[in-house]
């Protein structure tokens, strides 16, 4: 599917949003970047709106809230659509980012505290890291892949981390795990990742 | 003990053979992982946020821990949405977005460059070290609790410490991380420069000492209240109000 034409063209908005592939989220957000393209966003929502809601309902929203949430999370995404760099995040990505932030915001009722991408006091790159960025789709496409290949153990404890807004302890809790088996799995799984990810991205 | 200090500071390495500056002292993998999935509150949000501003390494495993969750939330069941939920939001496409939050300020030219603030904290202590309204902590140390404005259970309190000074000997009952600005310190974990973290929790009895030359500024947050375990500490316990 990232061989779709819709995908490298970036001239059409994009093929119906059920088939659509990586390539295809790019090429809608660069449509709408540049000509404020409300089909390709009307796609883009399409394919995304629902798994925001998905997203936000497992971390204990109800309907209604995830329903207001999504909203907020995709006007977010048309206002600033500029700001997405493919370079370096997924669509996937920088929607989950935004969706959480909305969640953090509304449910915490302060502002995620979060770095300044133009901060002055950013610490620059080094150049020997630099070489070893790839393009954020082939990373991407890296983790899907190790995500598929975690033990099923790990692969739970990520999720309850990531989608439940569970505190190690209560993953401990919930599970009846000792809290030191919930961070093992977790460091396990990280770490696991990390190293499936840089092997295939040799 | 600016002994101590001196001894230390030369042992400084770069793990990764980084350009130099570069913190060597990281935050962990359950760390990073609970500020990607949304789960730390406010105090420790801003400790990672200013750690990621200074740590190119961290940043890189943050933006890893990012896409694991883009892909997750990528491979959940979709859950349909209301029939009218598109036409809803196109309509308010075109509405005026809300005026963006005024930018910070930025600090005075002759700024000590190797103490800027990152931005995140500029938001809760204002753009420069300096300027800050410290109150004394005893024995010359300097601290500044954040007005944190969510809510949370932990607390983040900058502490200013004299060069070469100690701080007296102290455990945790909770986790405390320790975020370096300006200057460094040591101890028995070793030598934390700007942008190093430290983490103590209850098993850790340390006694940090400031590095000479200039004063050490650091921001603290701490999950629980610390306990002075030196004698002098345990009087200093009756001021000190963390």
């Amino acid at each position: 599917m990232a061989d779709d034409d819709a995908g490298h063209s970036g001239s059409k908005a994009g093929t119906d949003a059920a088939d659509a592939g990586p390539a295809d989220h790019a090429a809608w957000m660069k449509a709408i970047a540049e000509r404020r393209s409300k089909a390709a966003f009307a796609r883009l929502f399409g394919h995304f709106a629902p798994r925001i809601k998905a997203y936000l309902m497992r971390s204990g929203s109800d309907e209604g809230s995830a329903e207001e949430l999504v909203q907020e999370a995709m006007l977010t995404v048309w206002r600033r659509a500029e700001s997405f760099d493919v370079a370096q995040a997924s669509v996937a990505t920088w929607m989950f980012t935004i969706a959480r932030n909305k969640r953090i915001d509304a449910y915490r009722r302060t502002k995620r505290p979060e770095l300044d991408p133009d901060d002055p006091a950013l610490a620059p790159q080094p150049e020997a890291m630099q070489d070893e960025v790839v393009g954020a789709g082939q990373a991407a496409e890296a983790i899907r892949d190790a995500i598929a290949d975690l033990p099923e153990e790990q692969a739970e404890m990520l999720r309850l981390a990531f989608f439940e807004d569970k505190a190690h302890s209560e993953i401990a809790e919930l599970t009846g795990l000792p809290l030191g088996t919930v961070k093992s799995r977790l460091r396990l799984a990280i770490g696991k990742m990390r190293g499936l990810v840089d092997e295939e991205l040799k | 003990m600016s002994m101590t200090a001196k001894q230390h500071h030369g042992a400084t390495r770069s793990v990764g053979g980084g350009a130099p500056g570069r913190p060597t002292h990281h935050l962990n993998d359950e760390l990073l992982l609970d500020y990607a999935a949304g789960a730390c509150d406010e105090a420790v949000s801003v400790l990672v946020a200013s750690h990621l501003t200074l740590c190119p390494d961290c940043r890189a495993r943050a933006d890893h821990l990012d896409a694991v969750g883009g892909e997750m939330m990528a491979a959940l069941k979709p859950q349909s949405m209301a029939d009218d939920a598109l036409e809803r939001l196109m309509k308010r496409l075109d509405e005026p977005a809300a005026p963006a939050e005024p930018a910070a300020v930025a600090p005075p030219a002759n700024a000590n460059e190797s103490a800027v603030l990152p931005r995140v904290l500029q938001r809760y202590v204002g753009p420069h070290a300096d300027q800050i309204a410290w109150k004394p902590l005893g024995l010359g140390v300097d601290h500044f609790e954040l007005p944190l404005d969510g809510d949370g259970a932990s607390r983040a309190v900058m502490l200013r410490v004299p060069p070469g000074r100690a701080v007296p000997q102290h455990t945790h009952e909770g986790n405390e991380y320790v975020l370096v600005l300006q200057g460094g310190f040591s101890d028995q974990c070793g030598h934390f420069g700007r942008g190093d973290v430290e983490s103590a929790d209850s098993s850790v009895d340390h006694r940090p000492v400031a590095d000479p030359g200039e004063a050490c500024i650091c921001l603290a947050v701490l999950d629980g209240p610390m306990r002075l375990t030196s004698v002098i500490g345990r009087a200093l316990n009756h001021f000190i109000k963390f």
